[in-house]
């Protein structure tokens, strides 16, 4: 199930986007303001290869990205953050401070990161449970109820994470390593990095025997069920692990912007905008997501500097909806090309091919 | 009506008569004041609302058969169209009788029903009609309608802005009812209105030719087709009617609201798609009755919990009903 | 020239070929019979025929006309109606309404016709407002017949009529079929249970992995100890 790099002009005028707009960036604001989109892109690469985890490979809808984006980045947040000082008149109740507590030197980084990813899965367990055994499109709307239910509990509950007031003193991995200045550069680094040892895994996995059997159960789910195999319990460890990729993305967001509250996870911004970058680099293609990523977030941020309305927050907004919507309609594979679904379609009402229900 | 919905049960148990039980129930609960009747009537109100929308919604999964995620920023498009209509090209007025918003409202209406109508059908064309021929699955459908709504919310934000907004309206005092109920001239309007419609939809679906092929397409597609049914046509109707009903729901839940905000739609579509399972895909008066209960439940919820949970409440419900009898309340087995 | 000619036709749904190539011709009032083991392609050959699923190569020609590329909606109008096996009628409308939906292409006063449905199936007349859904399985095949006579077809195509009925009923919507065929209705019949339809039907072909594999007289492929063998059961 590797990349089928096709060389046509999606590609091309895809791949030329990306460098005009690296050059533009570059030009414009220097390295500096590169860096910080490349940043941004890269974690929303990891959030991408979760995606892919759960549309690409396994076909389950979950328009509900946002909460696990959000539990990631509150987790990681939540057990680094010193505890609240009532001086500050903070509500919340917890704060982790791994830094101190563990004493070896800056690994707290790391247990941050699988603690946001076991949070996200142990979640996906119970939510996938109890969800999965639905059918695709209810899935969909559960996930997006889900979503929301995190963000109505982090809001209200304000002993949780303050609520609206949100955490702020989220520390700085490897602060004090390089000059504030740089450090960009350094966080850039280590998304890089962990982002490419989650693509490297995602990768093995798919093409495990594990992988197949997904691969399977997208094609055509009721024979595989009748061969034996337990449908539901393959979609529920696949739910899992892209569920904790999107953790560890969450908390990687938290360690780059290091302020959080509600708002943070606006829908378009941590779902929306996700779905778009995996449609349009091509679903079921770990590469095309990745690649949909930077793409994706190189046009949004690109868009910032056009001229007029068309940089507007809202009209750009609306982009984000055409580009999925232009996507399906034009090119449901996305750049790199994805396989195609079998299963469950509907009758057109005039000529075409019907296949059986 | 309760008949026609009982007649479309499994035998044995009686669906229709457990939902009289548990209007009984409540109604003995208010009467104890265990329950605010208050809550209950307002939730009769929004549920009116929110059927309006689910009763769309639960046509268009039938016949379409695909989940409208747009269906919630249709209502949204309503609301802000007759905003416009009512701001703009048409007298200002207020305080009509003994409601809030002036005369105006009543042209508005039916011209922003013919504008969703019109936008509907185009979308329908430039994009679903493509997808069908091609046979995509009903999940792909699904996310092509997420991408409509999410332009449809930004072009709402692009044209007005992302605050709130308010139709012209005088206030007018409540309604003193007794068991401590206060209501809204506006209520009486919406109820009517939306029982109006309800009933024409009724009318239409068992009297008229187009009505009865809209139920045999539901029921099975391609029977209809081979009984000479143009299920083409039959889907321009579905549309139509989902998006007036739709468009009617968001311009009255601006009414019910005193507001309307660009993400009003978005907001209120996990509670349409509850009451569209609960009733049972595919069935309007079960989406209707799923409409009343999801808000008189979310409306009643608010003696003891936070007000802000009540989307949560409505998707509980969702969930529960997911888990125990995905058919709905009215479905047929499948 | 016959009144349908099926040449070499073929079709599936997807990437899946069912049928490879299949022929077969039916001329007019003629009853014939395919009959073949489960997944041949039988089913196939009827929704094909009727413009549910598409002829990727091969014709089928209706009185003379070209109907290969003609979506169902206007087959019907020339003549053909088709009676799909399972969900063969609108379960949530009553019985009466089924008959209206069956007639929705005719733009005269078909009241005459329907009562003359009720004649031809009396127990459909007892309860006309009942939800076709609650029907027994043979009111529902009565039914599902009906619907499809409403258009007064010049042919009729038949999947499985007798599926899943009990064998006293078997033979009375056999019967009823032999009747409808007696009135000049041509029929296409897809039978399981080969050995009545045969009896009843002037030819018959033997379908089996999407091909033709036999064509003769009824009762010749009856007597065939070959096709016993294979098809009938023994």
């Amino acid at each position: 199930m590797g990349a089928k790099i096709r060389p046509d002009w999606a590609s091309i005028g895809a791949l030329t986007l990306i460098l005009m707009l690296a050059l533009y960036l570059f030009l414009h604001g220097g390295v500096g303001y590169f860096t910080d989109y490349a940043i941004f892109a890269a974690i929303y690469a990891v959030f991408s290869l979760g995606l892919n985890v759960h549309w690409g490979f396994t076909g389950l809808f979950n328009i509900g990205i946002a909460g696990f984006f959000a539990l990631g980045a509150y987790t990681a947040a939540l057990l680094t953050t010193p505890p609240p000082d009532p001086l500050m008149f903070e509500d919340f109740k917890f704060g982790g401070d791994l830094a101190a507590a563990i004493g070896v030197g800056d690994l707290w980084f790391v247990v941050a990161l699988l603690g946001a990813g076991a949070v996200c899965g142990l979640v996906a367990l119970v939510i996938g449970f109890i969800t999965l055994r639905l059918r695709d499109d209810y899935l969909a709307i559960a996930t997006l109820g889900i979503a929301e239910s995190v963000r109505l509990i982090f809001l209200n509950e304000r002993w949780l994470a303050n609520g609206s007031k949100g955490l702020y003193r989220i520390p700085k991995f490897l602060g004090d390593v390089v000059s504030p200045e740089n450090y960009d550069y350094l966080y850039l680094a280590v998304v890089i990095v962990i982002l490419v040892i989650l693509y490297i895994a995602v990768e093995r996995v798919i093409k495990s025997p594990w992988g197949r059997v997904l691969k399977a159960i997208r094609e055509d789910e009721v024979t595989t069920a009748a061969s034996g195999k337990n449908v539901f319990s393959f979609k529920l460890q696949s739910f899992i692990l892209g569920s904790v990729i999107m953790g560890i993305g969450g908390a990687l967001y938290a360690f780059n912007i290091r302020f959080l509250d509600p708002s943070t996870f606006d829908p378009l911004l941590a779902t929306f905008v996700i779905w778009a970058m995996l449609m349009v680099g091509g679903s079921g293609n770990n590469k095309g997501a990745i690649l949909g990523a930077f793409v994706v977030w190189g046009i949004w941020t690109g868009t910032q500097h056009l001229p007029g309305f068309l940089s507007d927050y809202y009209f750009r907004y609306v982009m984000i909806g055409l580009l999925i919507v232009a996507v399906i309609l034009l090119r449901a594979g996305g750049i790199l090309g994805e396989e195609r679904r079998v299963s469950r379609r509907i009758e057109p009402s005039e000529g075409a091919a019907l296949p059986q229900p | 009506m309760l008949e026609q919905v009982a007649r479309r049960l499994p035998p044995r148990w009686s669906t229709g008569r457990t939902v009289l039980a548990i209007v009984l129930v409540v109604l003995v609960l208010a009467f104890l004041s265990i329950i605010k009747m208050e809550l209950v009537v307002n939730g009769l109100f929004l549920g009116l609302i929110i059927a309006l929308g689910a009763i769309g919604l639960s046509m268009i999964y039938g016949i379409l058969k695909f989940a409208n995620i747009a269906h919630g920023d249709y209502m949204t498009w309503g609301a802000y169209i007759a905003f416009f209509l009512l701001g703009t090209l048409l007298p200002r007025s207020t305080g009509f009788g003994p409601f809030t918003f002036g005369y105006s409202l009543f042209i508005a209406l039916p011209l922003t029903m013919l504008a969703l109508v019109a936008t509907a059908l185009i979308l329908d064309r430039l994009i679903y009609r493509r997808l069908r021929r091609r046979g995509v699955s009903m999940v792909l459908l699904a996310m092509v309608s997420l991408g409509v709504a999410i332009a449809l919310r930004g072009l709402v934000q692009v044209i007005w802005g992302g605050g709130t907004e308010q139709y012209p309206r005088l206030s007018k005092p409540f309604y003193q009812l007794p068991l401590e109920v206060r209501i809204p001239p506006d209520s009486i309007f919406i109820g009517a209105l939306a029982l109006i419609l309800v009933v024409a939809l009724y009318l239409f679906l068992t009297r008229t030719k187009m009505g009865k092929a809209m139920r045999a397409t539901s029921d099975n597609l391609e029977l209809a087709r081979v009984s000479g049914i143009n299920t083409e046509h039959v889907i321009w109707w579905t549309w139509a009617i989902g998006a007036s009903l739709a468009a009617t729901a968001g311009v009255l839940l601006a009414v019910f609201q005193a507001q309307l905000f660009p993400v009003m739609g978005w907001k209120i579509l996990i509670p349409l798609f509850a009451a569209v399972i609960l009733g049972g895909i595919g069935n309007p008066y079960g989406a209707l009755a799923g409409a009343l209960i999801i808000g008189v439940t979310a409306e009643v919820s608010t003696q003891w919990l936070t007000p802000t949970y009540k989307p949560a409440i409505a998707f509980g419900i969702m969930i529960v009903t997911l888990l125990l009898r995905p058919r709905g309340l009215f479905g047929v087995r499948e | 020239m016959g009144l349908l000619e099926v040449y070499d036709v073929v079709s599936g749904y997807g990437e899946t070929e069912i049928l490879h190539g299949v022929s077969i011709a039916v001329d007019e009032g003629e009853m014939v019979t395919i009959i073949g083991p489960n997944g041949s392609g039988k089913s196939t050959l009827l929704k094909t025929i009727i413009g549910l699923v598409q002829a990727n190569k091969g014709r089928v020609i209706f009185q003379g006309e070209d109907i290969t590329r003609v979506a169902p909606e206007s087959i019907v109008r020339k003549g053909i109606c088709y009676v799909p096996q399972s969900s063969n009628v609108f379960p949530s409308l009553t019985i009466h309404e089924n008959l209206e939906m069956g007639a929705f292409v005719r733009t005269d006063d078909f009241r005459q016709r329907i009562a003359e449905m009720y004649d031809l199936f009396p127990d459909l007349a007892e309860r006309p407002r009942e939800r076709a859904g609650r029907l027994s399985g043979g009111q529902r095949q009565m039914l599902a017949l009906a619907r499809a006579l409403m258009l007064d077809p010049v042919l009729l195509l038949l999947d499985e009529p007798s599926a899943g009925l009990a064998p006293n009923l078997v033979t009375l919507v056999l019967e009823k079929i032999l009747g409808i065929n007696k009135t000049g209705v041509a029929i296409v019949l897809v039978e399981q249970n080969a050995h009545e339809a045969l009896r009843l039907s002037k030819r018959g072909y033997i379908l089996a992995m999407g091909q033709n594999q036999l064509e003769d007289r009824g009762e010749s492929l009856l007597e065939n100890p070959e096709v016993a063998r294979l098809y009938l059961g023994g």
